[in-house]
């Protein structure tokens, strides 16, 4: 069993550490993981992003063309990576950021205010545990107590007072759940 | 051969530092004096087993032939960095450069000014002879305007082939380098002065106080086509000129140790 | 050990200090970098030597004297830095010193980009430095792999008196996986007998890649050739993955192989019997594990994050028995699992042939593909 997760946003949106979160989680839970971001001039400015594979077995390629599972933290992520998810795939897009409605039918597609949430709950920095939260409910992959742990053993230390608007930003987001996928 | 009864007194030896072989060097080259004052100088100071030389690309690319001492032997230009490599894995052995002008001066900048500006505890002894030598008689970064070589054989033209360039006035700028002098050996007095001042390099490495360089004005009888006491003449009446004698940089450090 | 999360450049550094690392000299270059910061904090952390150096040729330079003292040390680079660097490679062969050098491979040629490629693998396989020499080459596919053989580099550039290169491509450097980092060795306290030291007393040692005497220069580089055959005798490594009823064989090493792994379990599914062959040494390279596997394939594919360089050592193996084909990303740009899975595909149906080369058919295609 094998899931590909691509996490895309803009630089600062916490998107690397997302995936890096994801990555020790699974680790911890036993299973093969990596984790890639793209890295190079388009840090600046465009989308950042990083792909995380998570497997019970050897992982092949770290880089998928078709993962199942995108989160879309912004405009530009949606545009690029919505025709990319897999069929049946999960696609968790930031209503806050974005000006139009996903077109594909044949994913499952759950989209929140991300930003509006992070800020209603006191906790403007977690948009990005809001949109994994999201992600983790609505795909057989890590549980939200397997994440708590994951946080309690890799937030960094200097970080370590939003431990628990982390976890509650991760809940938060778990409440939303994704249209089922038309089959066309 | 008289024989006398009167005790002996050895009063010239060879340096426990130098091998007893023959040199390949030129008549009249000053490489064979430079090498003396080196070697005298280690073993003066007891270093001579607890020393690692860097031989580099040049005529004294087999410098490692005739000192009795572990050596190593760098590629052209690169001694200072290889120096680096082996003075920081053993900052207690005594570690020098020999190169010359072609090799410091033109193809080895980068490390010899970097080797400097970081303060490496090394001492480079450094030969300009205002032409390489070893390839026969070219024009070196060191050449003189108007110097005739085998490539700039109607003298060095500075509008095409720009200046000499004064290392040790250069390399004393730099905050790394402790003590940087121009000497030369073309005469008795400054053979002299150059074991003074080579000494006083080591002792700057052997007390920790950073990078030292001696530069020693050398004859290339050969190259230059002259006689070695022309050769030495020509240090006198004209090489002095472009490379003045003199002690650059003496940190206070430096000024402060006494020998 | 417990496994951590962790960055192959972060690795391959931790990895090597932790080998025994001696003395490191580097300079920055993307996307190798982290592992030279990782260094620069903690070898003297340990009191150990790191210096940043003026360039890569300063670098490689002062690998080489400190390698003359017999020590562990390397350096870390990135492809047009390793450029820089050949020279420095050429004088160490040719002084019989060991050294380790890890390339963190990027796009080419030129300043090129710095993306994982692996457009290195001819300067690093077949040369690059002047002269009759040959570094052994490991070529890690994962984060542990990168660090167990960062570890065996040195123990084989000792045992050898060779270079031993870890050739990583940028995305091995920058991806973080799980591994189990070695226990902290002590440092070796031994010096060899042929290391600079001083004479302390003793005889003199001089080390030197310079041997005016073409006859004696010859029976230098015999010795050089004699120690390689060894190494092609003891040291060849690789790993094979439904190989036993392959009838089509994927060859491709470090991230172009695991790629490729994604791409041959695809096609298993498919009901196609593929297999992988990834070359762990790619020299010395697995000449005969191919060559047993020349009799049992109908064809290879061989895949690289390049225009073909290990191609041609897979050609000079099957030696057109079989055909061989060819797929490459070029630049950079790494080959996603479904490009190599059509190319199996392709393998399968349509008809192949052993004439011409296999470059000028994927030539072809790719200009079809990318203009």
């Amino acid at each position: 069993m094998q899931q590909e997760v691509i996490i895309a946003g803009f630089g600062g949106q916490g998107v690397l550490f997302a995936g890096q979160l994801l990555s020790y989680c699974a680790m911890d839970e036993g299973k093969e993981v990596t984790w890639i971001p793209s890295y190079g001039p388009e840090m600046r400015g465009g989308t950042a992003n990083c792909t995380v594979v998570i497997s019970d077995d050897e992982i092949g390629s770290p880089l998928v063309k078709n993962p199942t599972a995108v989160i879309a933290m912004n405009l530009p992520s949606l545009e690029k990576f919505e025709p990319l998810v897999k069929k049946g795939g999960v696609l968790v897009v930031n209503a806050s950021m974005v000006n139009r409605e996903v077109t594909r039918q044949d994913i499952k597609v759950v989209s929140l205010p991300a930003n509006d949430i992070a800020e209603e709950i006191g906790s403007p920095r977690s948009v990005n545990m809001i949109m994994l939260g999201a992600m983790l409910a609505n795909m057989d992959l890590l549980s939200l107590d397997a994440m708590d742990r994951a946080l309690d053993a890799h937030l960094p230390e200097r970080h370590k007072k939003f431990l628990a608007g982390n976890k509650a930003a991760l809940r938060k987001g778990a409440e939303y759940l994704a249209s089922e996928p038309v089959e066309a | 051969m008289v024989v006398t009864d009167k005790p002996t007194k050895i009063v010239y030896h060879r340096p426990q530092a130098l091998e007893n072989v023959v040199t390949h060097y030129c008549p009249g080259c000053t490489h064979g004096v430079a090498h003396r004052l080196v070697a005298e100088v280690l073993d003066e100071m007891g270093e001579t087993e607890n020393t690692i030389g860097v031989a580099s690309v040049g005529c004294s690319v087999f410098a490692y032939n005739y000192f009795d001492i572990d050596f190593v032997e760098a590629a052209h230009g690169r001694a200072p960095a290889m120096a680096t490599g082996i003075k920081r894995v053993y900052p207690d052995r005594t570690v020098f450069t020999y190169q010359g002008d072609g090799d410091l001066a033109s193809i080895g900048t980068a490390e010899i000014v970097h080797a400097a500006g970081r303060g490496e505890r090394l001492t480079v002894i450094f030969i300009n002879n205002a032409n390489y030598g070893m390839t026969g008689g070219q024009m070196a970064p060191t050449t003189l305007p108007g110097q005739k070589t085998s490539s700039s054989p109607t003298g060095r033209d500075v509008k095409r082939q720009g200046f000499p360039i004064q290392m040790a006035e250069m390399l004393s700028t730099l905050e790394g380098a402790s003590y940087v002098v121009r000497r030369s050996l073309h005469n008795s007095r400054e053979v002299r002065r150059a074991k003074k001042a080579i000494r006083t390099a080591f002792e700057v490495q052997k007390h920790d106080l950073g990078f030292s360089l001696v530069e020693l004005l050398s004859t290339c009888p050969t190259n230059w086509g002259m006689t070695p006491p022309q050769a030495r003449e020509w240090i006198d009446s004209t090489m002095i000129n472009a490379f003045p004698l003199g002690d650059y940089k003496i940190s206070s450090a430096v000024a402060d140790l006494e020998i | 050990m417990a496994k951590e999360l962790i960055k192959g450049n972060t690795a391959v550094a931790e990895a090597a200090l932790r080998a025994g690392l001696q003395a490191y000299f580097g300079y920055p270059i993307t996307p190798q970098t982290e592992l030279l910061e990782h260094l620069s904090a903690r070898m003297p952390e340990l009191g150990r030597p790191f210096v940043q150096a003026e360039s890569e040729l300063g670098a490689i330079n002062m690998v080489y004297g400190a390698a003359c003292t017999g020590k562990r040390v390397m350096t870390s680079s990135s492809s047009p830095g390793v450029s820089l660097m050949m020279e420095g490679l050429s004088y160490i062969a040719g002084t019989e010193v060991p050294a380790v050098l890890v390339d963190v491979v990027r796009g080419g040629p030129g300043l090129g980009n710095i993306a994982p490629a692996q457009g290195d693998y001819n300067q690093i396989v077949h040369g690059g430095g002047h002269g009759d020499y040959h570094m052994l080459v490991l070529a890690p596919a994962s984060v542990q792999e990168a660090v167990d053989l960062t570890v065996l580099a040195f123990d084989l550039a000792e045992k050898y008196r060779n270079l031993v290169a870890v050739l990583l491509d940028g995305s091995i450097g920058q991806m973080m996986e799980p591994a189990e980092l070695p226990p902290m060795q002590p440092l070796k306290d031994d010096v060899p007998d042929w290391a600079v030291r001083g004479t302390q007393g003793g005889e003199k040692r001089i080390l030197t890649s310079i041997n005016l005497d073409p006859p004696a220069q010859e029976v230098m580089n015999l010795r050089l050739m004699t120690r390689w055959q060894e190494i092609e005798k003891n040291e060849v490594r690789y790993k094979g993955y439904f190989l036993d009823d392959a009838e089509y064989i994927v060859v491709g090493f470090g991230t172009a192989g695991r790629v490729s792994l994604s791409a041959v379990r695809a096609a298993r599914e498919k009901g196609i019997k593929v297999g992988l062959l990834r070359p762990i040494t790619v020299a010395p390279f697995p000449n005969d594990v191919l060559d047993e596997l020349t009799e049992q394939a109908k064809a290879f594919l061989v895949v690289e994050m390049n225009a073909g360089q290990m191609l041609e050592d897979v050609r000079l193996v099957v030696r057109g028995r079989k055909p061989v084909e060819f797929f490459g990303r070029m630049g950079g740009v790494v080959p996603f699992p479904d490009e190599v899975l059509t190319e199996i595909e392709r393998l399968v149906k349509e008809p192949l042939t052993t004439e011409g080369h296999p470059r000028d058919r994927w030539l072809a295609r790719l200009r079809e593909t990318i203009g």
